[in-house]
């Protein structure tokens, strides 16, 4: 079936219809990343948009669902170059349109996928339609596209109530070994090295979780090193997780203009008011700093992918990371009595990280629990629990 | 960190001559490096035996040394020049142990020459089997667990703990004989056994089995404050077992979920890390297909071919950032040269797919094993862009000029199903197509996975493509189906075929319908930023990125496509020089060339690249885009010679020399015509189709001939036949493959083989020298010693060859380059071919000589005149130096492939040996190619009869210069006859010891062996010559050769004197 995409612009896309039958109005955000597409798409920081991702081959491992970062998926909508009919992984539990369909996210592919990169590159990002009505009228569409947004997101996207995930207490437990062993019983039997994770060093140590939209991997980052995690809903009072006396709070991801969580804006500063350590990333990083004064603003196309280096101004050194974010935190409008920057993007200089003086506060743009993309920053979860160790004062 | 500022005069090391698995990619990476380095102000000493290479002109480097690669020579070059630092890293593996070994003898230290790049410590680390193990282990990274074993006992033992299959490899067994893969216990008691048997230190090693597993490559870079990036990941199509250089390779990696992608990726960094790398590094994984188990298989810890593979699939210079990075900057502090607005610690993203195939010497080597092992065989490779894998796989297989253009190409349809099951088991370069077959024959994909360990992801890939082939085939032609066929690739031709819808409707039929090629570029990161750097790849719908831009003079520059045999690294040493006269000379430059190893392709060298087949139909798409103002054919080999009428019918005028003059060079009988008119003799003989005409007319000109196809390089099938029945056998190998043109039958004439490269500009000829060949006629050109300028040939001669040459220049109406080979015989000159256009031995002459003859041509194309380019025509004065060209050879690389030399090309390179006296000179060359003599001053004669005579004088020299020589029965008696000492040795079939015994022996320095006439593979010679050659013995097949050496170990002296060719 032939599919559409309408930009905000009166571009049209024509294309193949994918997944579930059904019209949707989003915001059209590109990803750069060439793996880690059920990743992407199961990010609540995608809800509220249709995700375009410029690798042209998409589906070629099917869906192994071990891999989500949370139980269902978020985008509004899939946009592709190709889907790969076979797929082909020994995980692999079902193909990508399978797993679309069950999802209900609609989709168009057999598009140019990079000439819609472009536009969103040159005109900034764009709402739009993917629709598969052959009789579409432009007129009638392009009023209904501008008057979109993603609304308060976070509300949808945070979990309903609280629980708590349990602590790794032995390295076996999470399979902290090698690579290989993490993952196969008899490379596991063979070779007993720890590797990826290197120690327990979070035992004891109860984190809370402010879940703005989390994806697993932060509470899995955490748990496998042995801390406990309570997972809060985006709309808990800070008094009662101040009342629950945890020894870190973590502010996770989420999807959405930061500004339009004016209520959970208040709770974070009460949160800032306390002296417990938190460690904030993307969506919890600009909350935190606009509940210190500090002000956020929208990029014109944002930063998704893997491969943004991005500089630890502590020691110089680039990492590269995970990024899934359209709005930044203004560093000209930063209060250096509160704030310094910590971390830098070295493409385009926008800010990456806060450090919070005077406070056991760090918080990070980008995403140190990969998944998708590199693990080179998870370095950060250990920083967090030194923090809350005392081993790390202003860290 | 900025820059260094200590380093101010580097020395780079070259990876000298051109070898199997060790090619161009290192003239681009050292080019690139070189420039990069000069870029900071840095001087550049470069050292580098090979005279084909950019990276040896002195535009590239301050001072150029083309002198043998040896500790010495090195040592010697680094008194004179003084420089403060060393870059090792760019020239291969060889670059790479000579940095060791001066690094390790205390040189660099003696003599305050810092390291640069990586260091020392590093490399042992690295390259040391048990140093890196040991290393891997400390950081809890896996290898294949292995160890060596002495008894069947501990055999069983180890392989309990590490689990079945295990492969067992036999200590010092030739050819691993003896060894196996194990499955079950009963299977590793055989084998053990027998192989503990076979082994001289009854030593056998037992390493866990990966054949099978996926073979993926991280290419690496680190910074010496830390910071890492990954430029590429890329995934071997054929599973571990096939040396990458041999195998299918994709870029990026298509079948790993994020999660193995990050396992390896920091894997991958993990290791650069603990080895502290600061460059460029490549780690080699194994990834078990149905599991998170992996191991290490190597590491390189310097550019190498993967990772000029990683800089042109990617657009990410590393060889470039490599040199800045040795410098002392930091990755987030280098720009990216294709955006401007990004770093170098951005990691390249693509949004496309790039298949490699490589380009494989069975076409040369006809008697020589098909098998893919983990030895590579390749001597090049071929590189194609789409944004599908079908489309990148059909681009690839159609670039690589080895009459193929689908997956049709060979045909198996005659195998039965059980017939293509034992076949898929072979490893080989057919399987693709084999697994295509199979598709056809209805076999599942599971069958074929099982056969092959190929991921049924790029099986059901290749049934894509089989599938578009039975539509195309059931039609009718529809507009939507050729809209389909041409997104995964489909050349109109062989849609034609398919469809016996003629190409020229279904070129209608596309552009009525708008399925024409767009262009799309290559920018490092998938459009999310503005890209300035114009290096594009065709796909079939969408928006098109190429634009025509207006203002200067387009020319069109066509590449020569992948490395062969007879078609090396020179052809693109032309491409590039052109490019760079026509952009000195205000043209746009747009250069079409689908090889990844080049210089010709980097993305600076031209105004426009166009990574792209070069067929007719994908120039064309490209012409109708830039429409140029012309295009220049004679610098890109038969490559792009072969496209000239394609370019004339779109309406690209070609520049220089004309078509029809080309023509006339290669059609005999025009060329008659002209030779008759010109009044130039050459050898008696005539055109055939047929093995009878061939008969005839070999029978009336009297044996022995000459038989070779016409329009083909590197004399490929060509062969001296000297009877009735080896025309018949010569004739059948010809016309294996469809002949467009006759096939040429000469009289063979035995003289000196003199060959020319000059300059016409239309009325004046320039020819900067003349060389002459060691070896007589009958060896072809490209195998021949060269030597400029002709030490034997005397003033008359060469007045005589300057005159034709001239003739023979201006009756072909030449305008631009034209080479002619000669033979003289006394006074006599007789042409044996004229190729109006660039040649192997253009790099070389232009360097000995100073006089940039690739300029100039393209000077004389655009209108100038040698003349007004400042030059008396003519033959110019010969230079005060001697220059030799030796041809160096891969034949340890190709197993069972016939090493002696005759007129069809197997050289893979050269080197230079350059020195004002010709001993000297011709010692410097020998040197250069490896031949490193005395060592045990052991040598061993076997001669064919009719050289019975000529040898004795050889065995005289080599006995006076102390050297013990073993013959065999005959050649010992003709020696001792005339009181040469010779001990005889038993040939092969007879009993212990044999002369096959002593070469095992490891105790001889030297096989004198020429062959009897024929291709005989059972005949003792053959086996005397591989197996001299599988154990790294020298063997020279021809008189002069041997001649030559011996004249220069006569002359070896101790202390060579250094040319900085720079100077010249």
């Amino acid at each position: 079936m032939k599919a559409f995409l309408i930009l905000e612009d009166g571009t049209v896309f024509e294309g193949t219809h994918i997944g579930a039958s059904k019209e949707i109005i989003s915001e059209i955000v590109f990803n750069t990343s060439m793996a880690g597409y059920l990743e992407i798409l199961t990010d609540p920081s995608y809800a509220g948009q249709a995700v375009c991702m410029t690798y042209p081959l998409i589906g070629n491992y099917g869906i192994c669902r071990d891999d989500m970062e949370s139980f269902k998926s978020w985008p509004d909508g899939f946009i592709v170059r190709e889907l790969s009919r076979v797929p082909s992984n020994f995980r692999s539990d079902m193909t990508i349109q399978q797993f679309l369909d069950e999802n209900g996210v609609p989709g168009i592919a057999g598009i140019d996928t990079r000439a819609l990169t472009r536009i969103l590159r040159e005109k900034g990002t764009m709402n739009g339609m993917i629709t598969t009505n052959e009789d579409y009228c432009l007129e009638d569409i392009l009023p209904r596209l501008m008057k979109y947004t993603t609304g308060k997101v976070v509300e949808k996207a945070t979990c309903p109530t609280k629980y708590t995930i349990a602590p790794t207490t032995a390295l076996e437990q999470n399979g902290p070994l090698s690579g290989a062993a993490r993952f196969d019983r008899a490379a596991y039997e063979r070779e007993k090295r720890p590797a990826l994770v290197k120690s327990l060093n979070g035992i004891g140590l109860k984190v809370a979780l402010l879940d703005l939209g989390a994806k697993s991997n932060i509470s899995r980052s955490l748990s496998e090193r042995g801390c406990e995690v309570t997972v809060y809903s985006a709309l808990t009072p800070a008094s009662e997780i101040i009342a629950d006396a945890p020894d870190g709070i973590m502010l996770s991801n989420g999807p959405g203009d930061p500004k339009e969580c004016a209520s959970v804006i208040a709770e974070i500063k009460k949160l800032y008011d306390t002296e417990i350590p938190i460690f904030a990333i993307c969506l919890g990083h600009q909350l935190m700093a606009l509940a210190t004064g500090a002000d956020t603003y929208k990029m014109k196309y944002g930063h998704r992918g893997g491969n943004h280096p991005v500089k630890d101004l502590s020691t110089g050194r680039v990492y590269i990371s995970s990024q899934n974010h359209g709005y930044v935190v203004d560093t000209d409008k930063l209060d250096p009595s509160v704030a310094v920057p910590a971390f830098v993007n070295v493409n385009d200089g926008t800010n990456e990280g806060l450090s919070y003086t005077g406070k056991n506060i760090f918080t990070v743009q980008f995403h140190p629990e990969a998944c998708s993309g590199p693990q080179d920053s998870g370095y950060l979860f250990d920083r967090f629990i030194d923090m809350m160790k005392g081993e790390n004062e202003n860290a | 960190m900025p820059k260094n500022p200590n380093v101010k005069r580097v020395m780079v090391i070259g990876s000298g001559p051109i070898v199997i698995g060790q090619a161009a990619e290192f003239d681009y990476a050292g080019t690139q490096a070189c420039r990069s380095l000069k870029e900071e102000g840095v001087e550049v000493i470069l050292v580098n035996s090979n005279p084909a290479t950019i990276m040896t002109d002195k535009d590239i480097a301050d001072k150029v040394y083309v002198e043998p690669l040896t500790v010495r020579v090195l040592e010697q070059i680094i008194e004179k020049e003084k420089p403060d630092s060393i870059l090792p890293t760019l020239g291969g593996q060889a670059g790479l142990n000579l940095g060791m070994e001066l690094e390790e003898s205390g040189f660099l230290k003696a003599h305050n020459v810092t390291l640069l790049g990586t260091t020392a410590q590093t490399i042992r680390n690295a390259e040391g089997r048990q140093e890196f193990k040991d290393l891997m282990e400390r950081i809890g990274e896996p290898c294949a667990a292995s160890l060596v074993v002495e008894s069947v006992e501990d055999g069983v033992a180890f392989t309990n703990t590490i689990g079945y299959p295990v492969v067992l490899r036999p200590a010092y067994t030739l050819g691993g004989s003896g060894g196996g893969i194990a499955h079950n216990q009963a299977e590793l008691e055989e084998i053990l056994e027998n192989g503990l048997r076979l082994s001289r230190v009854g030593q056998v090693l037992v390493e866990r089995c990966i054949a099978g597993w996926k073979e993926i490559e991280y290419e690496v870079m680190r910074d010496s404050m830390g910071n890492c990036i990954t430029v590429c990941n890329m995934e071997n199509i054929d599973p571990v077992g096939v040396h990458t250089g041999d195998s299918i390779v994709v870029a990026p990696s298509q079948t790993l979920s994020d999660k193995e992608y990050q396992m390896l990726r920091t894997s991958a960094l993990k290791i650069i890390n603990e080895l502290q790398i600061t460059g460029g590094c490549n780690v080699q994984f194994a990834l078990h297909p149905t599991s998170f188990e992996y191991c290490v298989i190597e590491v390189n810890p310097r550019v190498s071919r993967s990772s000029a593979l990683a800089s042109k699939a990617t657009g990410y210079p590393i060889a470039k950032v490599a040199a800045k990075i040795a410098l002392g900057f930091t990755l987030d502090e280098i720009k990216n040269a294709i955006t401007h607005k990004t770093y170098a610690s951005f990691e390249p993203t693509l949004d496309y797919c790039v298949v490699k195939i490589p380009r494989l010497p069975f076409d040369k080597f006809i008697t020589a094993k098909r098998t893919l092992t983990t030895q590579m065989k390749a001597t090049g490779e071929v590189m194609s862009i789409c944004n599908n894998f079908e489309g990148a796989l059909m681009k690839a297989i159609r670039s690589l000029e080895q009459h193929v253009d689908c997956l049709l190409s060979y045909d198996f349809s005659a195998l039965s199903v059980d017939e293509l099951k034992e076949r898929l088991k072979k490893v080989d370069d057919q399987r693709i197509y084999v697994i295509a077959e199979a598709i056809r024959k209805g076999m599942d994909y599971d069958t074929i996975h099982e056969l092959t360990q190929i991921d049924v992801w790029f099986i059901d890939k290749i049934a894509i493509l089989v599938e578009m082939e039975q539509a195309l085939k059931e039609g009718p032609l529809t507009v939507e189906l050729l809209r389909e066929a041409k997104r995964i690739e489909f050349p109109d031709n062989v849609i034609s075929r398919l469809t016996g819808v003629p190409e020229e409707e279904i070129k209608k039929l596309r552009y009525d319908n708008g399925i024409v090629a767009v262009y799309k570029m290559v920018d490092t990161c998938a459009a999310e930023f503005a890209a300035s750097t114009p290096y594009y790849y065709s796909v079939f719908g969408g928006e098109c990125e190429a634009r025509r831009t207006e203002g200067r003079k387009k020319v069109l520059v066509l590449g020569s496509g992948p490395i062969r045999i007879g078609q090396g690294i020179e052809f693109d040493y032309c491409s590039v020089h052109a490019t760079w006269a026509f952009s000195k000379a205000g043209y746009e430059t747009i250069i079409i060339n689908n090889n990844p190893e080049t210089v010709s392709t980097d993305f600076d060298i031209a105004d426009k690249l166009y990574f792209e087949p070069l067929t007719p139909e994908d120039v064309e798409s490209i012409v109708n885009i830039e429409h140029p103002d012309g295009a220049v054919v004679q610098f890109g080999g038969q490559t792009a010679i072969k496209l000239t009428e394609s370019l004339m019918k779109m309406g690209v005028p070609i520049l220089g020399t004309k078509a029809e003059d080309v023509d006339a060079a290669e059609d005999r009988e025009l060329f008659d015509r002209i030779l008759e008119q010109t009044k130039i003799p050459r050898a008696a003989g005539g055109t055939v189709y047929t093995a009878e005409e061939a008969k005839e007319v070999a029978n009336r000109l009297g044996y022995p001939v000459l038989v070779r196809p016409s329009y083909v390089l590197g004399g490929q099938g060509m062969q001296i036949a000297i009877s009735d029945a080896e025309i018949e056998e010569f004739m059948e190998i010809i016309n294996r493959i469809a002949q467009d043109h006759p096939i040429l039958v000469d009289k063979y004439l035995m003289g000196k083989e003199v060959e020319v490269d000059a300059v016409c500009d239309g009325t004046d000829i320039l020819i900067p020298g003349i060389m002459e060949h060691i070896e007589r006629t009958g060896v072809h050109s490209g195998d021949s010693i060269s030597v400029y300028p002709a030490p034997t040939i005397g003033d008359a001669v060469k007045e005589k060859i300057a005159d034709y040459t001239a003739r023979l220049a201006r009756a072909l109406h030449v305008k631009g380059l034209i080479n002619i080979q000669f033979i003289a015989i006394g006074e006599e000159v007789y042409v044996i071919e004229v190729n109006p256009r660039s040649s192997r031995t253009v790099p070389y002459i232009s360097k000995v000589t100073g006089i940039p003859i690739v300029d100039l041509a393209t000077e004389v194309i655009i209108g100038r005149t040698i003349r007004e380019l400042g030059y008396i025509p003519g033959l110019q004065p010969e230079a005060e130096y001697y220059a030799v060209k030796m041809p160096v050879f891969s034949f340890e690389k190709i197993r069972g492939a016939e090493i002696s030399l005759g007129p069809e090309m197997k050289s893979t390179g050269e080197c230079l040996g350059i020195a004002k006296d010709f001993n000297e000179a011709l010692y410097k060359a020998f040197l250069g190619a490896g031949v490193n003599l005395p060592k045990h001053k052991n040598i061993i004669i076997t001669v064919k009869d009719a050289d019975k005579h000529e040898v004795i004088e050889i065995g005289r020299r080599f006995e006076k210069l102390g050297y013990t020589i073993y013959a065999t029965k005959s050649t010992a008696a003709a020696l001792n006859e005339a009181g040469v000492k010779a001990r005889k040795v038993n040939k092969i079939s007879q009993e212990s010891p044999t002369v096959m015994d002593l070469i095992l022996g490891h105790k001889i320095d030297l096989v004198i062996d020429t062959p009897t006439q024929g291709r005989d593979k059972s005949r003792d010679g053959f086996l005397i010559r591989r197996i001299a050659i599988e154990t790294g013995v020298n063997c020279i097949t021809a008189m002069d050769t041997a001649k030559a050496l011996v004249t220069s170990l006569e002359n070896a002296s101790k202390r060579l004197t250094l040319v900085d060719v720079a100077q010249l």
